[in-house]
């Protein structure tokens, strides 16, 4: 058991656990599942007068809490049930990585880059800095990140959610092909 | 619903076993890795497509019961799912392929950024903070963005 979950979790395994939570909060309080408007949150309770941060953020303090605990649940998994393998990429991504210059495969993330000593380096402020920055603006602007349209706005048939999901793939493959080997 | 019954530890307690939940699964499933999210862009292993599909599928099934069951919370209260405006559709496919460049090079959507800063990835937090500035950003431009 103890070594199952130390394990990487199969995808048929995490997917299930996490769409469930949909309907779990649905259920608890009425929320909807949706990570990115914490972002949000986070600019309403800071001093300002923009419109769009004109609410009360303590509307969404049970996200803020949520996200809190997503934190915790990180120092969790990767002080008492981590394992120490390099994530199992395919052979294939690793081999086109390597030709993008990462050296480094060990970790969750190329640790040349995103390090405070990798944040220093051109390509690494840029993915951590111009990706941050895109991923907020991004989210914002569609209405919704990963959770709340690839998830939840998909599990509720919403066209718009479907428009968004294409675009966060048009962007990601972008990125993909066309900057990262600009910039790496 | 007051805000006092609302702001309560005790109504926010699910809230945090639920993030904890998620932070754990975000981890050990290894969607919070870089390494992960270019395999998937690159469509060299079904793991992320499983993640997302799988989710979206018990979601889905799970969402469209509640609706026809009209189900409501534990509280009694009804359970209401607002549409999603769709405007002229420019703020989902702008926005999303802005959302889709940032996935790509930080390699982390919100939740797995702040799974990563509890992984000892304090690095992270200027991504959030970046995050933090894109989303400010909008809110001052929004008025002058086509939605």
């Amino acid at each position: 058991m103890i070594d199952f979950i130390s394990q990487p979790w199969p995808w048929y395994v995490a997917g299930p656990l996490i769409g469930i939570v949909v309907p779990a909060l649905l259920l608890i309080g009425g929320k909807q599942f949706g990570i990115s408007e914490n972002l949000r949150h986070m600019c309403a309770w800071a001093p300002g007068k923009v419109e769009f941060f004109q609410y009360d953020w303590k509307n969404g303090i049970w996200n803020l809490t949520l996200i809190f605990g997503v934190v915790i649940g990180g120092y969790i998994a990767s002080t008492f049930i981590g394992s120490s393998d390099p994530v199992g990429i395919s052979e294939a991504t690793r081999s086109d990585l390597a030709l993008l210059g990462i050296s480094n495969f060990e970790g969750l993330m190329p640790s040349q880059f995103f390090s405070w000593e990798g944040l220093m380096s051109g390509p690494g402020f840029f993915l951590i800095v111009i990706g941050g920055f895109l991923v907020g603006f991004g989210a914002r602007y569609a209405g919704g990140c990963t959770s709340g349209h690839a998830i939840s706005g998909l599990a509720d048939l919403q066209l718009p959610s479907l428009i968004a999901v294409m675009g966060f793939f048009a962007g990601g493959l972008i990125a993909t092909f066309f900057i990262l080997p600009l910039i790496l | 619903m007051t805000t006092q019954s609302n702001n309560g530890m005790g109504r926010l307690l699910p809230y945090l076993l639920i993030g904890i939940y998620f932070g754990i699964i975000f981890t050990k499933s290894e969607v919070i890795s870089w390494f992960r999210i270019q395999e998937m862009f690159r469509f060299q292993a079904f793991h992320m497509y499983g993640i997302i599909g799988s989710a979206a599928a018990v979601a889905m099934i799970s969402v469209q019961i509640i609706k026809r069951k009209k189900l409501k919370t534990f509280g009694g209260e009804d359970i209401v799912i607002p549409p999603k405006d769709m405007g002229s559709g420019t703020r989902y496919w702008l926005g999303g392929t802005m959302f889709g460049l940032g996935w790509a090079l930080t390699g982390a959507c919100p939740g797995p950024m702040f799974a990563l800063v509890g992984n000892g990835f304090t690095i992270m937090l200027i991504a959030i903070l970046s995050a933090v500035a894109g989303t400010y950003t909008y809110g001052v431009l929004r008025p002058r963005l086509p939605h």
